[in-house]
């Protein structure tokens, strides 16, 4: 039943409107730029949003061994980017403490691809992102974080670290700069594109 | 813990003050909805079917005239996601807006995403 009248709204339905989301991920440890990265690409000021989780908490003075619940929120940081009329790019942080793991999963369903972002001086913050990259498929490109000067090994020595194949791109950025954003962005889709083209042709 | 996997159940309730507006209800029963699926209302938030609404409710139905995704409804609202959920779950159940699951792009909207970013 379709009216056609001055209510702009009637008889639309779901696959009539034209537009598709997609999403890329950006982590890496906690203060590596991830945020900043989101800010500097993104159209609008990143958004924040939480999630509830509860933790159970054991007291360990409490002889009883009740079981405690708490509830505490985790932050999600993100921007948008609309590529055309039709598709908008959304553009996640993860968060970077480790407790809050199980919200990678929920971020990671659905991701094309991830910029993990890596700090020379603190290398291994980046592992857990990588590993969990890794396990789950998902491709993604290493971005080494150059800010304050921080650069103390090459591509090659951050490639050798980290343990990840030479397909997989590693690319020294300045993420507080647009354009060095945007490097590692275009990296990424281009490489999800060569995997996805090499995955359907068979190569 | 695995995803899906219930936070909550009834039992903390308004306890957990979030979780009032939804009247203590924890679960969406619109287990598809993700953080960027697409939302887009069918009457606008000032349509006379919509006045037994929760003043949430209007304000999800305000935010998303045009197609916006959970997240930045969660966002502009600051509530948490999961109750924004409930939330849209209520105006779905009531045919008041519409939702589009994401898909797995093909490589045509990959390209077109490649070529956005390059313009940026």
């Amino acid at each position: 039943m379709v009216f056609v009248g001055s209510d702009p709204y009637s008889g639309r339905r779901a696959d009539e409107f034209p537009v598709s989301a997609v999403k890329l991920l950006v982590a890496g440890g906690f203060g590596v730029g991830k945020t900043t990265m989101v800010a500097s690409v993104s159209e609008i000021p990143p958004l924040r949003t939480e999630e509830l989780i509860t933790e159970v908490s054991r007291d360990v003075d409490d002889l009883s061994g009740i079981e405690r619940k708490t509830t505490t929120t985790v932050a999600l940081d993100f921007g948008r980017i609309t590529i055309d009329p039709s598709i908008v790019l959304y553009l996640f942080g993860t968060p970077g403490q480790d407790r809050f793991w199980f919200m990678w999963n929920e971020l990671a369903d659905g991701a094309l691809g991830a910029v993990v972002l890596a700090d020379t001086r603190r290398l291994d913050n980046c592992f857990p992102a990588v590993d969990f990259f890794e396990r789950r498929g998902i491709p993604f490109v290493i971005g080494v974080n150059c800010f304050d000067g921080g650069q103390f090994y090459t591509v090659d020595e951050v490639r050798d670290a980290l343990g990840i194949p030479a397909t997989t791109p590693v690319l020294l950025c300045d993420v507080r700069q647009r354009e060095s954003s945007r490097d590692l962005l275009l990296c990424l889709t281009e490489h999800v594109l060569a995997l996805a083209t090499a995955a359907t042709t068979g190569g | 813990m695995s995803r899906g996997q219930i936070w909550f159940d009834d039992a903390a309730g308004p306890l957990v003050r979030p979780y009032a507006v939804t009247r203590g209800r924890t679960r969406s029963p619109q287990a598809e909805l993700e953080m960027i699926t697409l939302v887009v209302a069918l009457q606008p938030s000032d349509h006379p079917s919509v006045t037994r609404l929760d003043p949430e409710h209007v304000e999800i139905l305000a935010r998303c005239q045009r197609p916006t995704s959970v997240a930045e409804i969660a966002a502009a609202l600051k509530l948490p996601l999961s109750v924004v959920k409930i939330l849209i779950s209520d105006l779905i159940e009531r045919q008041l807006v519409l939702f589009r699951a994401s898909v797995p792009p093909d490589l045509h909207v990959l390209q077109a995403v490649i070529n956005g970013i390059r313009r940026l």
